[in-house]
C-alpha cells in the first residue's frame, strides 16, 4: 500500500518536488544492463534507496518492493547523452532562452553551466519521455578556446538537475580552437600552454603581473593540470588529435576526452595506446571541412576494435534538442555491421555507446550508465527494442523515481487529432 | 548543423546578382512575324541513363511507391524501365535474376528539398551558394547555376538513403529564393549531366523569420511578417503586369517588352509552368499564402518545414496543396516551437499529400528512418498507416510534387526503372540499402566497392573509397 501511495504521490508532486524513491522489482524483463553485453530474458531489477541493488537473470525480489511484471518487454538502463547542451537552451534562435555561449563576457574557462540548467526545459521533457535519464552538458566557446565548466544532470521532472557540477572543462582545438585562439592552430597551443601555466602559477600563489587569465578563469583550470576535473577536447583532424595526445605527455596529469575525433580512426592505436576515452560523432561521415576529411561511419567500430573506450555525442548536432536520436545512431552502427568493409557494433557494444562508455569517458562509469549494483536508478522499460525507430519508452526512472512522459508535444497532438474546430475555439481544448 | 548553415548564408553577401538586359533582339515584327520569345530551356539536360543489364528481382517485398505492396513477389527492369511487377513475372532468358529472399524492393528515395551542389561538402564559405542574400527577391537566379556536382553528399545520400532523385533548391534567406532545379542522382561532369531530363522548375518562396530577420537586421524590407507579404504582393503585382505584356507580345506582336529574368520566372509561375515550393512552418502563415496564391492566380505545390501543417490539414487538403515535413526537427528557433512527432501521419490521415523531406545533407540519408520514425507515432496515436502506404511519403508524393510523378516516384511499368533493393525492412533502423539502380543501371552495391561512386574532390584524400 505504501508502495501505490508513493506512486500515486509522484504523479501528482512530480514538477514542484522530488518524489522519494522507492523499492521496485521490475520481474520477467528482456533485460540488458548496459555493460556492453547482449539483452537476456527474465531479468530482474532491483531499485532501493535510489540506487541499482541487482539485475539479473536469478535475482530475488525483495520483500515490501513494488513490483512490476515487464511482460517479457524491454529493460536498460536509462540513456546517457555523452555531449549534449540539454537543459541550458529553449530555443536556439531566441537568445534570451540561450545560455550555451557568453561571446561578450570576461570570462571564459570560470563560466559554470550549472546554475543555468533549467530543468523545466521543453527538451528535457521531451528527451526524458524518450528515454534519456542523463546528460554531460557543455557550454559552447564563443572568444576563447575554452569555452567554460560542463555539468552532467538527470533529466528528472524536479528541480535538482545536477548530479555533478563542474564535471569537466571543455576546450575547442582544431578548425573552431584556432578560430577563437585568434585564427591558427599555433595560437591555440600558445593560449592553452600558457593558461595551464598560468594556472598552476595561480595555485601555486605565483600570479604573474602579465597575466593573460582572469583570476576566476585561471582559478576554473587549476583543477583541470592536476587531473581533478577531466579536460573535454573537440578535436576532429587525425593530426590534431595527436597534438592533444602529445599536450599529455606535457601535462601528465591531464585527464584528457576527445569529443567529436571524426578522423580518429585512423590514429586508433595512438589513441588507445595513450589511453584517452573518446566521445564520438556516430554518424558523421561527410567531408564537411578540412579536418574531417576521413569522415567516415565506421569510426566508432573501428575505434573499439582498437579497445578504445568509445561512447556517442551530439557534438554541434541538434546539441540542445534531440540527444534521442542516439538511439538511432546506435541503431545505425549496428545495421553497418552488414556492410562488407565497414566496422559495426553488434548490439549490446551499441547499447553501451549510449550508456556506460560516455559514462565511463567522463569518469562517472561508477555512477552513472548501467544497471549494475550501486549505480543510480536510472531504468527504462520500452515497448520494444529500445535502438528501433518504431519502439517507444513504457516507463522511466530516475534516481529511482517513476517519472512523468508526458510533453507539451504530446498535448498539441491531442488538441489537433482534428484540424477543424469544434464547439469552441482549440484553445479551449486541453 | 542548421546554426552553423545559415551563419554562412548570412555571411554570403558579396555574390553579384545575375541582372540582364534584354538581348539586343528587338526588331519590330508585324503581327506574322516571328515572335523573339525567350528560351524556355536554356540550360538543357544532357543526362542520360548509364548501361543497364534486364533485372529480375525475386523472392522479395514489393512497394511499389503508391501504397501497393506484394509478398514473395518480383520486379523485372530492362532498357532503363519497370517492365513488370507482381507475384510472378515474365523475364526474358538471359535477364541477371537477384534473390531478394529476406529484402524488399522500393522506388528509389525522392528528396524534394534537398541544398546539396549548392551548399556542399566541405562547407567552407567558397562553397556557399544557396542563398543570394542582396535582395529579398531573387527569381532570377537559378539553383542550377550553383550546384557543384562533386558534392560528396551526392554518394552518402545514393549509398546510405538509396535517393535517386533529388530537388535542389536555394535557401530560404528570401522571400523569392529562385528556382530548383531537379537532378538524378548521378555523379556527372557538369550540372547538365544530372539534370532530370523534363522536370518543371520549381520556384522557391520563404515566409516567416528567415527573411526578415536578413533584411530587417539591415533596416531594409521586409522587417516583419507583415513586411514579408506587403513585398510579396508587390512582387506578384509586377509579375502579372508582365505576364499581361509578353501575353499580348505573343499574341499579337510588336516591339518585344524588356526582358527581366526573374519576372520571367514568376510569370512562368502564374502560366501554371513552374511549380511553387514555399518554405513556411507556421499554420497561420500557410493560411495567408494559400489567400495570398488566390488574389495572383497561381498555385503552391508543397509547403515545405510545414512543422504546424498538421494544424490546418484540412486546409491543405482542400487546396489541393502537399506538405512537406521531418519526422521530429523542433525547437531551433521559434516556428519551430509547435513540431509534433505526428505531424506527417496526421496530415496524411486529414487526407492531404504528405512528403518527408531532409533540407539536410545528413538527414538525405536517413529518409526512410524518419518515415519510420513519424508512422510509428501515428500508430501510437491510433492513426495505423501500413508501411506500403507510408512509403508514398517518399516516393509518389514526392514526384507530384516535383511534377515528375509520371516518369518516377514508383514502380509501375514504363516509369524509370529508379529502384532500391534493402537488405531488409527499409522501416528498420538495421537495414541499409544493398542495391540502388537509376534508369535500371546499378549505381551502387554495397557487396562491390567498384559500384561505388567517389567524388573528385575526395579522390586522393584521406579515407577515399572507405565505406562510408
Amino acid at each position: 500500500m505504501k508502495a501505490v501511495l508513493l506512486a500515486a504521490a509522484a504523479l501528482i508532486a512530480v514538477p514542484f518536488a522530488p518524489a522519494m524513491a522507492e523499492t521496485v522489482a521490475i520481474t520477467n524483463a528482456r533485460l540488458a544492463i548496459g555493460d556492453g553485453s547482449g539483452p537476456v530474458d527474465g531479468g530482474t531489477v532491483v531499485m532501493r534507496d535510489g540506487r541499482i541493488a541487482a539485475a539479473g537473470r536469478g535475482v530475488a525480489v525483495p520483500a515490501g518492493a513494488r513490483v512490476i511484471d515487464a511482460e517479457g518487454k524491454w529493460v536498460t538502463p536509462g540513456l546517457v547523452a555523452g555531449f549534449s547542451r540539454l537543459g541550458i537552451v529553449e530555443v536556439d534562435g531566441v537568445r534570451q532562452t540561450n545560455d550555451a555561449s557568453a561571446g561578450k563576457s570576461p570570462f571564459n574557462a570560470a563560466l559554470d553551466v550549472a546554475p543555468a540548467v533549467n530543468p523545466r526545459t521543453s527538451a528535457i521533457t521531451l528527451n526524458r519521455a524518450e528515454g534519456v535519464t542523463r546528460a554531460v552538458v557543455a557550454p559552447e566557446s564563443d572568444g576563447s578556446i575554452f569555452a567554460g565548466q560542463g555539468a552532467v544532470i538527470d533529466l528528472g521532472a524536479d528541480m535538482s538537475p545536477i548530479t555533478k557540477a563542474r564535471a569537466f572543462q571543455f576546450v575547442e582545438f582544431g578548425e573552431e580552437g584556432a578560430s577563437q585562439a585568434g585564427g591558427s592552430r599555433p595560437a591555440t597551443y600558445a593560449a592553452f600552454r600558457n593558461a595551464l601555466a598560468e594556472a598552476r602559477d595561480q595555485a601555486a600563489g605565483r600570479r604573474g603581473d602579465d597575466a593573460l587569465l582572469t583570476r576566476p578563469d585561471a582559478a576554473a583550470l587549476a583543477p583541470v593540470v592536476n587531473g581533478q576535473v577531466p579536460l573535454l577536447a573537440h578535436v576532429e583532424r587525425g593530426s590534431d588529435i595527436l597534438q592533444a595526445l602529445e599536450l599529455k605527455k606535457e601535462f601528465p596529469a591531464l585527464k584528457l576526452v576527445l569529443v567529436g575525433a571524426t578522423e580518429a580512426w585512423t590514429v586508433a592505436a595512438q589513441v588507445k595506446a595513450a589511453g584517452v576515452p573518446v566521445i564520438a560523432s556516430a554518424l558523421a561521415d561527410l567531408p564537411a571541412s578540412f579536418e574531417s576529411l576521413a569522415a567516415t561511419q565506421s569510426n566508432i567500430g573501428r575505434l573499439r576494435n582498437a579497445g578504445v573506450t568509445v561512447g556517442i555525442g551530439m557534438i554541434n548536432d541538434n546539441d540542445a534538442r534531440q540527444a534521442r536520436q542516439v538511439k538511432q545512431y546506435a541503431g545505425n552502427l549496428v545495421a553497418l555491421g552488414k556492410i562488407p568493409g565497414a566496422a559495426g557494433l553488434d548490439w549490446g557494444a551499441a547499447l553501451a555507446t549510449i550508456t556506460s562508455l560516455p559514462a565511463e569517458a567522463i569518469g562517472m562509469g561508477g555512477e552513472i550508465g548501467s544497471l549494475r549494483p550501486g549505480r543510480r536508478a536510472d531504468v527504462v522499460i520500452w515497448d520494444g527494442d529500445p535502438l528501433e525507430l518504431s519502439t517507444a519508452v513504457l516507463s522511466v526512472w530516475i534516481d529511482g523515481v517513476e517519472q512523468p512522459l508526458r510533453t507539451r508535444q504530446d498535448k498539441l497532438r491531442d488538441r489537433y487529432r482534428t484540424a477543424n474546430d469544434g464547439a469552441l475555439p482549440k484553445a479551449y481544448e486541453r | 548543423m542548421f546554426n552553423r548553415k545559415f551563419a554562412i548564408a548570412l555571411m554570403a553577401g558579396i555574390a553579384v546578382a545575375a541582372g540582364s538586359a534584354a538581348e539586343g533582339k528587338r526588331k519590330p515584327a508585324s503581327q506574322d512575324a516571328p515572335r523573339a520569345m525567350p528560351s524556355s530551356d536554356p540550360f538543357p539536360s544532357t543526362y542520360h541513363a548509364y548501361p543497364g543489364v534486364p533485372t529480375l528481382v525475386t523472392n522479395v517485398t514489393i512497394y511499389d511507391g503508391e501504397g501497393g505492396r506484394i509478398e514473395n513477389g518480383q520486379v523485372l527492369f530492362a532498357d532503363g524501365k519497370v517492365v513488370a511487377i507482381g507475384q510472378t513475372v515474365d523475364a526474358p532468358q538471359g535477364a541477371t535474376v537477384i534473390d531478394g529472399t529476406g529484402k524488399w524492393v522500393t522506388p528509389g528515395v525522392i528528396d524534394v528539398h534537398s541544398h546539396l551542389g549548392d551548399y556542399p561538402s566541405p562547407a567552407v564559405q567558397a562553397h556557399s551558394d544557396g542563398n543570394e542574400v542582396t535582395s529579398p527577391v531573387t527569381p532570377q537566379v537559378w539553383a542550377e547555376h550553383s550546384v557543384w556536382p562533386q558534392d560528396p553528399g551526392f554518394s552518402r545520400a545514393l549509398t546510405n538513403g538509396g535517393v535517386t532523385t533529388l530537388q535542389i533548391l536555394p535557401g530560404s534567406a528570401n522571400l523569392f529564393g529562385g528556382r530548383s532545379v531537379t537532378l538524378k542522382n548521378v555523379y556527372a561532369r557538369t550540372m547538365q549531366g544530372m539534370k532530370f531530363p523534363g522536370a518543371p522548375y520549381g520556384l522557391k518562396m520563404a515566409c516567416g523569420e528567415n527573411p526578415k530577420r536578413v533584411y530587417g537586421g539591415r533596416s531594409q524590407a521586409p522587417g516583419t511578417r507583415m513586411g514579408n507579404i506587403a513585398v510579396d504582393r508587390q512582387t506578384w503585382a509586377k509579375a502579372e503586369e508582365y505576364r499581361r505584356k509578353w501575353d499580348k507580345y505573343e499574341k499579337d506582336g510588336g516591339e518585344p517588352p524588356a526582358r527581366d529574368l526573374g519576372l520571367d520566372t514568376l510569370a512562368d509561375v502564374l502560366r501554371g509552368k513552374i511549380l511553387v515550393h514555399n518554405h513556411c512552418y507556421r499554420a497561420d502563415e500557410m493560411a495567408n499564402v494559400i489567400d495570398m496564391s488566390k488574389e495572383f492566380g497561381y498555385k503552391v505545390t508543397a509547403f515545405h518545414h510545414a512543422v504546424e501543417a498538421y494544424k490546418i490539414a484540412d486546409l491543405l487538403k482542400a487546396n489541393g496543396i502537399c506538405a512537406a515535413m521531418w519526422a521530429d526537427w523542433w525547437g531551433f528557433k521559434m516556428e519551430a516551437y509547435d513540431a509534433v512527432k505526428e505531424n506527417l501521419p496526421l496530415v496524411h490521415n486529414a487526407g492531404a499529400c504528405a512528403i518527408v523531406h531532409s533540407d539536410d545533407e545528413n538527414g538525405i540519408q536517413r529518409l526512410n528512418q524518419e518515415t519510420a520514425k513519424a508512422l510509428a507515432a501515428g500508430r501510437r496515436m491510433g492513426i495505423d498507416i501500413p508501411d506500403e502506404v507510408a512509403w508514398t511519403w517518399l516516393a509518389i508524393n514526392a514526384a507530384k510534387a516535383l511534377g515528375i510523378d509520371d516518369r518516377t516516384g514508383s514502380l509501375k511499368p514504363g516509369k524509370m526503372a529508379d529502384v532500391v533493393l534493402w537488405n531488409g525492412n527499409p522501416l528498420s533502423v538495421y537495414t541499409r540499402p544493398e542495391k540502388v539502380w537509376i534508369d535500371g543501371a546499378l549505381m551502387y552495391d554495397a557487396l562491390d566497392p567498384k559500384r561505388r561512386p567517389v567524388s573528385d574532390f575526395e579522390l586522393g584524400q584521406p579515407g577515399e573509397g572507405d565505406v562510408k
